[in-house]
């Protein structure tokens, strides 16, 4: 696209660049590109014998808006979703004034990437762990909005997912800023564009169904058909359909809901024994104690009321039967009498 | 505060104007009535000629918008983000006149300290989000835009699922040009929806000359009319939507 272009040459500097900022003169050294998105060039540097990501985009505002992102991230406890913010400043190169703002550098494979090196058993625990970090940011009123597989990273050495582009984070109740088709639930015709943590859980099932089709599909009737179509034909996506359709449909209020669905989903799966089943189930859920989901002990409550509703339409017929018998000999009784 | 509303005028188009007047000077009128002027050059395999681009370019450049060129595919996210880009570049430009006459003439947002630059923003942002839009799309129907049409549609649902996610409130109409019988020809009058775009554009008719200097004249004048009109009926929103339906 021609903005990227414009982008790219106006904030392209060459490795070795020293760059100044103009309010708090800390000095950067720029080592390499990092990568470019629709707002700016990322570049890794190095300040005082340590690492950091340094962003820089012609349109000031945008860094502006981003920094913001970020200094709510900062106030939101315990959370490590995004990078931390170090620094914000103005550059004065000889092609004009820049605005930079630099964070912490994550250093890791993408989340594709990751999962095609270290095997598909790795998918839930970081999925879970996504949604973990999601339900603390919606818990502060924000929404990602840009979810994707390209601004996940897997840091190690215990690997934890995080999120390098903060771009696209929105109030709770505005309209999304950012976003990529895939992962948009309004492309697919399965609801709007307005910030809610259900519009994040949209785009986390598109990414699960992205890491069984690595090289995405193109929309032909969009909606939910096209894509339960797609989860129907992957044997891995099948194991979880339950959840990702659910989350697709805009079914969860919360990501907790989806996390724990999936983690009794995955538990349930490893234990193939019918017995250990409902044990399995209770455990699970008395672990997320403070937010028991109703629907994941739904199914198993519903078939037990099914089978005492099947015990006792039997009790039922025996007795009237009995007593129909009982009234009948009765009367013979009576009659012969 | 800023209490009033944006208007911008949409332009998609695949080459250049050759009939009527000047487009170019046709944008910088529509940005002395403070409407301004996007454009959206599509292109499918081939590459849209140097007198078209640099067409595209002025256009947007004298009517204070953005340009963007881009292939049919990428058109709906483009179409949403080129109309949020020139709002937001609206708003900051208002943002920073009104800052001028606080701090003095030659301060602007990017005069100001990081830190202070954040609290404007989020003024900017909530702006952005609560503020009346007005958008006008005129459409080129030339022959070389044909099957770029049902792309066009789509881009516009998807703008206008978008732009009705804010809280703010959203006005859209559609032009298109050459018409049937005029160089313009209104298909859709405004309205706060733009789903009804679906069957009208089955319908349309390609085909002819490409005049879009008169377009965005028809254009400004409808924004004027639309105003004059609305003040005839004294803020009543919802019967006006209901004709306009």
């Amino acid at each position: 696209m021609m903005m990227n272009h414009s982008l790219k040459s106006l904030c392209k500097v060459a490795p070795g660049t020293v760059i100044t900022g103009k309010w708090h003169s800390n000095k950067y050294t720029v080592l390499k590109e990092l990568g470019y998105g629709a707002n700016g060039i990322v570049y890794l540097a190095k300040f005082k014998n340590t690492q950091v990501a340094l962003k820089m985009s012609d349109n000031g505002m945008s860094i502006t808006s981003e920094v913001n992102v970020l200094r709510s991230f900062a106030k939101v406890q315990g959370s490590t979703l995004g990078p931390s913010l170090l620094d914000v400043d103005d550059w004065k190169s000889n092609r004009g004034q820049i605005s930079f703002y630099t964070m912490e550098y994550i250093q890791g494979p993408d989340l594709l990437t990751f999962i095609q090196k270290k095997g598909k058993s790795w998918t839930t625990v970081l999925f879970l762990q996504l949604l973990n970090d999601l339900n603390k940011l919606h818990e502060n009123g924000w929404v990602f909005g840009d979810l994707k597989p390209e601004n996940l990273i897997v840091t190690g050495p215990t690997p934890k997912i995080r999120c390098i582009d903060v771009g696209g984070t929105t109030i709770q109740g505005r309209a999304i800023k950012e976003f990529t088709e895939f992962y948009d639930r309004g492309y697919w015709g399965l609801g709007t564009r307005k910030a809610d943590p259900g519009y994040d859980l949209f785009a986390v099932a598109m990414i699960m169904i992205n890491t069984a089709y690595p090289k995405r599909f193109n929309k032909t009737t969009g909606g939910i058909s096209q894509l339960r179509e797609a989860i129907r034909k992957q044997k891995d996506l099948l194991k979880v359909e339950k959840v990702i359709v659910k989350a697709l449909q805009g079914h969860y209020t919360n990501a907790i809901q989806m996390r724990t669905e999936l983690l009794s989903l995955v538990m349930d799966r490893k234990n193939p024994v019918p017995v250990n089943k409902s044990s399995v189930t209770t455990t699970s859920s008395t672990i997320q104690k403070q937010k028991i989901n109703q629907t994941v002990s739904q199914p198993t409550t519903r078939q037990n009321y099914r089978r005492k509703k099947k015990k006792s339409r039997w009790a039922e017929t025996f007795i009237i039967t009995i007593s129909i018998a009982l009234l009948y000999f009765l009367y013979i009784f009576q009659k012969l009498l | 505060m800023y209490t009033g509303k944006i208007r911008q005028i949409l332009l998609i188009t695949d080459g250049c104007s050759n009939q009527g007047e000047d487009p170019i000077a046709m944008a910088a009128l529509a940005k002395e009535q403070g409407i301004s002027v996007n454009v959206i050059g599509v292109m499918e395999q081939d590459v849209i000629d140097e007198k078209g681009m640099t067409e595209i370019e002025g256009i947007a450049m004298s009517g204070g918008g953005v340009s963007q060129i881009v292939y049919a595919q990428q058109l709906s996210q483009t179409v949403q983000m080129v109309t949020r880009k020139a709002m937001t570049q609206t708003i900051q430009g208002v943002v920073n006149r009104e800052l001028q006459q606080i701090l003095g003439r030659s301060q602007t947002i990017e005069d100001l300290p990081p830190e202070k630059r954040g609290e404007v923003m989020e003024v900017v942002d909530e702006l952005g989000e609560t503020v009346e839009l007005e958008v006008l799309i005129l459409v080129d129907t030339s022959a070389s835009m044909k099957h770029k049409l049902p792309t066009v549609k789509e881009a516009l649902l998807d703008l206008s699922l978008s732009l009705n996610a804010r809280t703010g409130d959203n006005q859209f109409a559609v032009f298109v040009f050459p018409g049937k019988k005029n160089d313009v020809e209104k298909i859709l009058d405004w309205t706060p929806k733009l789903q009804s775009l679906t069957s009208i554009f089955s319908q349309l008719t390609t085909g002819g000359i490409t005049p879009t200097g008169p377009a965005i004249r028809t254009a400004l004048s409808s924004f004027n009319s639309k105003s004059s009109l609305r003040s005839l009926m004294t803020g009543d929103d919802e019967s006006f939507l209901e004709e306009s339906m």
